[in-house]
C-alpha cells in the first residue's frame, strides 16, 4: 500500500468513525444500571400459546433486539427474561414475585389472560414494580381500582364490542335479531355483555334470541350450531379465539350457518385464513389486519419485516394481534423511560418512570396510542372491522368494507365505567 | 316434535364421539385396573398423525374418499407403536404398587407426550377438515347436518359391537375375563398374563388414537387438546362405571343427550350439565351405573 493510499484509508476511517460516533447513542445518564432487565410474560405452553403467547414472545424478542441495536433505552441495553404465563392465577402471581424479588427486573410486561391482569396489579403495587399489561381484554383493571405502578398499553375489550355493534349496524341498519355464542369464562361473558348492551342502545328494538355458553376448548359445537340454524338470528356474535374459533368456523361452514346468519368475530388473528368468507372480523384493535394508514406507518413495515426475518411468515399470512400488543408495550416503556430521563436529568426512579407514563402518547406499528383513560394508565385505540372476502387470484381471504371507529367513538371518557357509559347511551362519544 | 328430533340427533352424534374417546379408557381400566392419565395424549397423537396424513394426502390431489382409510392407519400406527412401549417399559413395573404411584406414572407420561406433540407438530393449530366437508350435508328436522358425525355414529356402533363380540363370544374374551377375575389363578392356569396386559393396553391405545384420528377432521388441533378430552371421558366412565364398555356406551348417551338438552333449554348450564349428571349418579351409585363394587382382597 502506498503512503498516499494509507493516508487516504486513515482519513476515510476517521471520517467513518466520526460518522458512527455521531450516530452512536449518547452515553447513559448518571445512575444508569449496566442493563435494563425486563420480564416478558406470555403463554409459552397450553392452548393459548399457539395463537397468542408464542407470537407475542417472538415479537417482543425481535423488538428488543431492534431497541438494543439502536442503543437500548436511554443508552442502557434491554435484557428480556421470558416467562411462561401458563397455570392458575396464583401461580402467575408467585411467578411475578419471583421476577421482582429474585430476578430483580426493572419492569414486568405481558399477560394475555384477563384473570392474570386482575390478579397481578395488587402485587405490583405492593412490590412497587413497574408493570405493563400488554394484551388482556378485561375492562375491570382500572375501573375497579387505582394501580399507581400498573399501565396497560392496549385498549380493553370495550372497543371490540362497541366497534362490532357499530360496524354491524353500519352495514345492515335493519337488523332484527341477534344471538351470541361465547366461551363460558370471563372473556366470553365480558365480550357478549359489551356487544349486546351496545346493540340494545344503538338499536333498541333489536331482539336477543339466544346466548350460548359452550365451555372453553369444547371443540364440539353440533348442538349449538343446530340451535342457531333453527333460530336463524340476523347476527351471531362470537368472541371465540384460536383453535375454538377455527373449529367452530369449520363446523358452521359445513352446515351452512354462514349462509343463514351474519357472523361477527371480535378476536381474529393469524387464523383468518381458516374462516369462511362473508364473516365480519375484528382483531382486538387496529392490529395488523385492520390498521389506519397502514401503508404510511414505517414502524408497522419494520415490525413485519423483522418478524418475518427471524421467525418466518407465510405469504399473505398475518401476525397475531398479541404480537402487535407486545411491541406496543415496549414502545410505551421506551417512551416513558426517555421522557423520565429527560425530566430527571439522570436515570429515573420507578416512580419517575410511572409519572412519565401517565397520559403518555407514543407511536406503534398499530398507529398512535394514547394513555388517556384509567387516570392516564389505560390506553385507548380505534376499533377496526372488515368483512372477509375470498380473492381467487391470490387464493386467500382478503378484507373488504374496512371501517375504523376513532378511539373516542368506542372508548368511555376517563373516569366512567364502560358498561355505565354504554347503558347511558355513549355520552361524549365522537364518531 | 321437530325440536325434540334435533335435540336427539345432536345428543346422539355427540354421544358417539364421547363413546369413541372413552371406550379405550374404560377398556384399559377394566383389564389392567390402571387409570391411564396419558389416554388423552394417545388421543392427541392419533389426531395429529391422522391430520398430518390427511393433509399430506390432500396435497396429492387424489380422491378424498381414501383419506378416511388414513385416519384408521394413523390410529393403528400410534396404538401399535406407543401402546406396547408404555406398557412394557413403564406400566409393567407398577402393577403391584399403590394406585397413587400408577397415577403419577401415567401423569408423567402424559406430560412427556404433551411435549412430544409440541416438538413434532409445533404449537400452531392444524385443521384437516377435508374428510368432514367431503361427505357434504343432509337436511333433517328442517336444518342442515354434516354427514360426517353420522359416520362417527356408525363407527362407534361398529367399535362397540366389536368389543362386545370379542369380550363375550371369543376365547380371547374368556381369557380377559379370567385375568380380570384373578391374575394369579390365571397365571397358574397357563395364561400368559403379561402378554394379555400388553395386548389389552395396546387395544386401549388404538381405541384412544382412533377417537383422536376420527375427531381430527372436526376439530382444529392445538396443544392441550388431549387434556380436555380426558376430563370429559372421566365424566362418561364415572357415570357408566369404571371398566364397563356397556357403561361407557350408556354414559356417553346420557351425557350427550344431557348436554344437547342443556344447549336447547338451559344454555347457561351447558358447562355444568355433564357434571351435574355425574354428581347425581355418583350420589346414588358411587360405583357408576354398570360398575361393580370391588371387594378388597387382603
Amino acid at each position: 500500500m502506498s503512503r498516499h493510499s494509507k493516508v487516504h484509508s486513515a482519513l476515510l476511517a476517521a471520517i467513518g468513525l466520526g460518522i458512527f460516533a455521531g450516530a452512536a447513542p449518547a452515553a447513559p445518564p448518571a445512575g444508569a444500571p449496566a442493563e435494563l432487565k425486563i420480564a416478558v410474560v406470555a403463554f409459552l405452553s397450553g392452548p393459548a400459546s399457539g395463537p397468542f403467547g408464542i407470537p407475542s414472545r417472538n415479537a417482543a424478542d425481535v423488538w428488543i433486539e431492534k431497541i438494543n441495536r439502536e442503543g437500548g433505552i436511554g443508552g442502557v441495553k434491554v435484557v428480556p427474561v421470558f416467562t411462561d404465563e401458563a397455570g392458575p392465577a396464583d401461580k402467575v402471581v408467585t411467578e411475578f414475585r419471583r421476577l421482582a424479588l429474585d430476578e430483580k427486573v426493572a419492569a414486568v410486561m405481558g399477560y394475555i389472560s384477563s384473570a392474570n391482569c386482575l390478579a397481578v396489579p395488587p402485587v405490583a403495587d405492593e412490590l412497587k414494580v413497574l408493570t405493563i399489561e400488554s394484551d388482556c381484554g378485561t375492562d375491570r383493571v382500572f375501573e375497579e381500582a387505582k394501580h399507581p405502578y400498573v399501565f396497560r398499553t392496549n385498549s380493553h375489550t370495550v372497543i371490540d364490542g362497541v366497534g362490532a355493534a357499530r360496524y354491524v349496524l353500519s352495514l345492515h341498519p335493519d337488523i332484527k335479531t341477534i344471538a351470541g355464542i361465547n366461551q363460558d369464562y370471563a372473556w366470553g361473558r365480558d365480550s357478549w355483555a359489551v356487544f349486546q348492551r351496545s346493540m340494545r342502545q344503538l338499536k333498541p328494538d333489536v331482539q336477543v334470541v339466544d346466548a350460548l355458553w359452550p365451555k372453553l376448548f369444547a371443540g364440539e359445537y353440533s348442538a349449538e350450531i343446530s340451535k342457531l340454524l333453527v333460530e336463524k338470528p340476523t347476527v351471531i356474535f362470537t368472541s371465540f379465539w384460536g383453535g375454538d374459533l377455527v373449529t367452530f368456523a369449520g363446523q358452521a361452514k359445513a352446515r351452512g350457518l354462514f349462509d343463514e346468519s351474519m357472523v361477527v368475530v371480535n378476536n381474529t388473528g393469524a387464523d383468518i385464513k381458516d374462516i369462511a368468507p362473508g364473516v365480519l372480523i375484528g382483531s382486538r384493535g387496529p392490529n395488523g389486519i385492520v390498521t389506519p394508514d397502514m401503508e404510511k406507518n414505517p414502524l408497522r413495515k419494520e415490525f413485519i419485516e423483522l418478524y418475518r426475518q427471524k421467525y418466518g411468515l407465510a405469504k399473505n399470512n398475518y401476525i397475531a394481534h398479541g404480537a402487535y400488543h407486545y411491541v406496543q408495550a415496549l414502545q410505551g416503556l421506551r417512551a416513558a423511560y426517555e421522557k423520565a430521563i429527560k425530566a430527571a436529568g439522570r436515570w429515573p426512579t420507578t416512580e419517575q418512570v410511572a409519572a412519565a407514563f401517565e397520559g403518555l402518547e407514543f407511536d406503534t406499528p398499530s398507529g398512535r396510542v394514547a394513555m388517556t383513560i384509567g387516570g392516564g394508565h389505560q390506553a385507548v385505540q380505534p376499533a377496526g372491522y372488515a368483512v372477509l372476502k375470498y380473492d381467487p387470484a391470490l387464493g386467500v381471504n382478503v378484507f373488504s368494507e374496512i371501517r375504523m371507529f376513532p378511539a373516542k367513538c368506542v372508548n368511555p371518557p376517563d373516569g366512567m365505567k364502560s358498561l355505565d357509559w354504554i347503558d347511558r347511551g355513549f355520552p361524549g362519544a365522537q364518531c | 316434535m321437530r325440536l325434540l328430533l334435533v335435540v336427539a340427533l345432536d345428543g346422539l352424534t355427540y354421544a358417539s364421539w364421547l363413546f369413541l374417546v372413552s371406550a379405550g379408557l374404560t377398556f384399559t381400566y377394566g383389564v389392567l385396573r390402571v387409570l391411564n392419565l396419558a389416554h388423552g395424549n394417545l388421543y392427541a397423537l392419533g389426531a395429529y398423525l391422522g391430520a398430518t396424513l390427511v393433509l399430506s394426502y390432500a396435497a396429492t390431489g387424489y380422491t378424498p374418499a381414501l383419506a378416511y382409510g388414513l385416519l384408521f392407519v394413523a390410529a393403528v400406527v400410534v396404538g401399535l407403536v406407543v401402546g406396547p412401549l408404555i406398557e412394557r417399559v413403564f406400566l409393567r413395573r407398577v402393577y403391584s404398587r399403590d394406585e397413587e404411584v400408577q397415577l403419577l406414572l401415567t401423569f408423567s407420561i402424559s406430560l412427556i407426550l404433551e411435549d412430544v406433540v409440541k416438538l413434532v407438530w409445533g404449537v400452531n393449530p392444524i385443521f384437516a377438515d377435508m374428510p368432514y366437508t367431503y361427505l357434504g350435508r343432509v337436511r333433517l328436522g328442517g336444518i342442515n347436518y354434516a354427514w360426517y358425525p353420522f359416520l362417527l355414529t356408525a363407527i362407534a356402533l361398529a367399535v362397540g359391537g366389536l368389543l362386545w363380540l370379542v369380550v363375550t363370544r371369543t376365547r380371547l374374551g374368556k381369557v380377559l375375563a379370567a385375568v380380570i377375575a384373578d391374575r394369579e389363578v390365571s397365571l397358574t392356569l397357563g395364561i400368559n398374563v403379561p402378554r394379555v396386559y400388553t395386548w389389552a393396553f395396546t387395544a386401549g391405545a388404538v381405541l384412544a388414537a382412533l377417537g383422536g384420528a376420527l375427531t381430527a377432521p372436526m376439530f382444529s388441533l392445538a396443544p392441550g387438546v388431549g387434556a380436555e378430552v380426558l376430563v370429559t371421558s372421566f365424566a362418561v366412565i364415572a357415570i357408566g362405571g369404571l371398566g364397563s364398555i356397556g357403561g361407557a356406551a350408556l354414559g356417553s348417551i346420557i351425557v350427550g343427550l344431557a348436554r344437547s338438552a342443556a344447549v336447547y333449554f338451559f344454555p347457561e348450564l351447558d358447562l355444568f350439565a355433564i357434571y351435574l349428571i355425574m354428581a347425581l349418579v355418583l350420589l346414588f351409585r358411587p360405583q357408576g351405573l354398570f360398575g361393580e363394587i370391588e371387594v378388597r382382597r387382603i
